[in-house]
């Protein structure tokens, strides 16, 4: 009896917010398709699907960065400069093959998240400040380079506009290389040494310090995996719309925020899971997608996510507090 | 070491070194270097009425510096001020075009819109205590810019009564009429810190909220107080903004929240809350105005103006651990 509860009780800490959120995306997406039978069809689903697909692979990053108790609100500027820098390099020689493009954007993202973690690392600036600072820098000089042009579709390859556009067995490659980074990821979180690291110096960065781990080490690699993130997400968002803009991905961050936070992730550090972050971006997919079919007009849209993601955290307050109440009650009998 | 007068009495004793080391004379350098800088790059900048004109330019985003140095000395953040803006400035634009209400009431509602958002969101935050500060201003950003688009659209209103204009373009004197409004909320922003027991109070909550908790500080009406001043000042600035635009639209005063941040913090207010003052943060809205007229005077691209100001933050946040990271024990020391 008393290891069955406190299994349940533990089965509550841990996967509250994951069966909390499934059921409110069934909940939605039932209500949506009384409305409209057609948000249950193949296409609608792969559609939303590969929609999602850039927003869940950001939210890995900006998972890893919150749980080491940082944010980077720099990713959307770092995704506009690596699209611009590919896009203009694809532009330059057509005949580019499409994985030498993922591999430019890939560098560039990686060079900007470098950049970063000095300055978070080595000169110990606020997160919040350094990533603000180069929000600005690499928006800025997204504009630069690209000379305040844009590339549109007619300047890009076609195997270019394949990487986002292509399939492999029937599924969209945005949805197969976002598949693939989630299964890296939980590997690398759960799995390696380095990944329970990752935990640890977010719960008590000082702990992890004494107990031998080098922090420095560990924050530095988790900016760069960010920006290689948002390096990877640029070129992909950029072959998926064809067309690279100073304004790519604007505002963006916050959305991929949303998500972390609709997961579960907490600000103050140290806890977060992929399951959650998954279905936090599979629910702003969902609203993205559902609102139009039912024909909520868009200028209501981020009124309603907005509210839904109050909603969302509020409730989820009400639910911690009642199972820290339960569990109070237990231990005093 | 500290001296042992200063053990015994707990006060530093004065030394011109460290007056001088204040971050907020480094700001005045920085402030001197800029106009050094403008002087030097354009012969049109060194004229009295140029540079009390471009005040005109930068200081409706200024009025929302002054309360989040109080959002920011708690160690909390307030993101949703630009969506404040727009939406209390769209309202106001709404009850003049379609309600056709005077424009003196139009004013009031717009303040009172910025201050109910504000309010709302010092409600959550203060009732909610698990959620973060960011991430219920992250929904409510998205939500009041959100509401701000259900009523106008993606249309402009606004044609607003002539003595409107006067807000941003008007003069008394030869001074601009918004930097003396600016300057009148800044001493008063001031005081409000330095001068009272709510700005002690609100040092006390920075530095240690469990503490001030604990000495028996009301943190929750503090809070609410803050939160609802912020959007009440964010309202102010919907009025000057929408007076220099002439017109509301539901995408105004993006990213107002980003850059008000940035000015504070480069104003030398620590982001962990419990530090910084008033005025670093007022040299270090008019640093970045200046130089930002100053870029725009040699037609320097918008583009280059971001990256400066970008790094700038970054850089001028470093700049004091660069050095501080050469001594090992002195860092111990002071943390």
């Amino acid at each position: 009896m008393g290891k069955r509860t406190k299994n349940l009780g533990r089965f509550q800490r841990d996967w509250s917010r994951q069966v909390g959120l499934t059921l409110f995306i069934i909940a939605v997406s039932v209500a949506v398709d009384i409305r409209n039978p057609r948000f249950f069809s193949v296409v609608n689903l792969s559609d939303m699907i590969s929609n999602t697909a850039i927003l869940s692979i950001l939210a890995i990053g900006m998972m890893i960065v919150i749980i080491t108790a940082g944010i980077d609100l720099s990713i959307a500027s770092t995704m506009a400069l690596s699209g611009m820098v590919t896009a203009l390099t694809v532009q330059a020689n057509r005949g580019l093959s499409p994985m030498l493009a993922l591999l430019i954007g890939l560098a560039v993202g990686v060079l900007c998240g470098g950049v970063i973690s000095v300055f978070v690392v080595r000169f110990s600036v606020a997160p919040i400040i350094a990533t603000l600072g180069f929000m600005n820098a690499y928006r800025g000089l997204t504009y630069l380079v690209s000379h305040s042009n844009w590339v549109g579709p007619g300047q890009m390859s076609n195997g270019f506009m394949m990487i986002a556009r292509g399939k492999i067995l029937g599924i969209n490659n945005l949805v197969i290389i976002a598949m693939l980074l989630y299964l890296l990821a939980f590997y690398f979180l759960n799995y390696t040494r380095f990944g329970r690291q990752i935990y640890a110096v977010g719960s008590n960065a000082e702990s992890a310090k004494v107990s031998g781990i080098n922090t420095n080490h560990v924050l530095f690699t988790v900016y760069v995996i960010m920006g290689a993130f948002a390096g990877l997400a640029g070129v992909l968002w950029v072959s998926k719309f064809a067309s690279a803009q100073g304004d790519t991905a604007l505002g963006y961050e916050m959305n991929v925020i949303a998500a972390c936070v609709l997961g579960g992730v907490s600000l103050r550090g140290g806890s977060g899971k992929l399951s959650g972050v998954l279905l936090g971006s599979l629910l702003l997919g969902i609203l993205n997608d559902a609102l139009p079919l039912i024909d909520v007009s868009p200028f209501w849209q981020s009124a309603i996510q907005g509210a839904i993601i109050l909603v969302a955290v509020i409730s989820n307050v009400f639910f911690k507090r009642r199972v820290e109440y339960k569990t109070l009650a237990r231990r005093n009998i | 070491m500290p001296k042992r007068k200063e053990l015994i009495t707990g006060r530093k004793s004065f030394s011109f070194k460290r007056f001088f080391l204040q971050w907020e004379w480094l700001l005045v350098l920085a402030f001197i270097a800029v106009n050094i800088f403008d002087a030097a790059i354009s012969p049109y900048f060194l004229d009295m009425n140029n540079i009390l004109s471009s005040t005109m330019n930068f200081l409706d985003n200024a009025f929302i510096v002054l309360p989040m140095v109080f959002v920011i000395m708690l160690g909390e953040i307030d993101i949703s001020v630009g969506s404040t803006v727009a939406l209390s400035a769209v309202v106001m634009g709404v009850f003049y075009d379609k309600f056709h209400t005077p424009m003196w009431l139009a004013v009031l509602i717009c303040l009172a819109v910025g201050a109910l958002c504000g309010l709302f969101n010092g409600m959550i935050i203060v009732k909610f205590k698990e959620i973060a500060p960011m991430i219920v201003t992250l929904s409510t950003m998205t939500m009041y810019r959100g509401i701000a688009q259900i009523i106008i659209r993606d249309q402009s209103g606004g044609n607003f009564a002539p003595w409107f204009k006067f807000l941003s373009w008007g003069y008394l004197g030869s001074i601009p009429f918004i930097l003396v409004v600016f300057a009148v909320a800044a001493v008063i922003f001031g005081l409000l810190l330095h001068k009272t027991n709510f700005g002690r109070r609100v040092y006390a909550i920075g530095n240690n909220e469990i503490a001030s908790l604990y000495s028996g500080i009301q943190i929750g009406r503090i809070k609410l107080i803050i939160y609802t001043l912020t959007g009440f000042m964010s309202g102010v600035a919907a009025l000057f903004l929408s007076s220099r635009m002439g017109s509301t639209r539901s995408d105004m005063a993006t990213g107002y929240e980003l850059n008000a941040i940035a000015m504070v913090v480069l104003g030398g207010v620590n982001i962990m809350g419990g530090r910084g003052r008033m005025i670093g943060a007022i040299i270090a809205v008019f640093i970045i105005g200046f130089l930002k007229y100053g870029l725009g005077l040699i037609n320097m691209s918008s583009q280059v103006v971001l990256i400066v100001i970008g790094l700038l933050l970054a850089v001028s946040v470093a700049l004091p651990n660069i050095k501080k990271s050469g001594g090992k024990q002195r860092k111990t020391e002071e943390a």
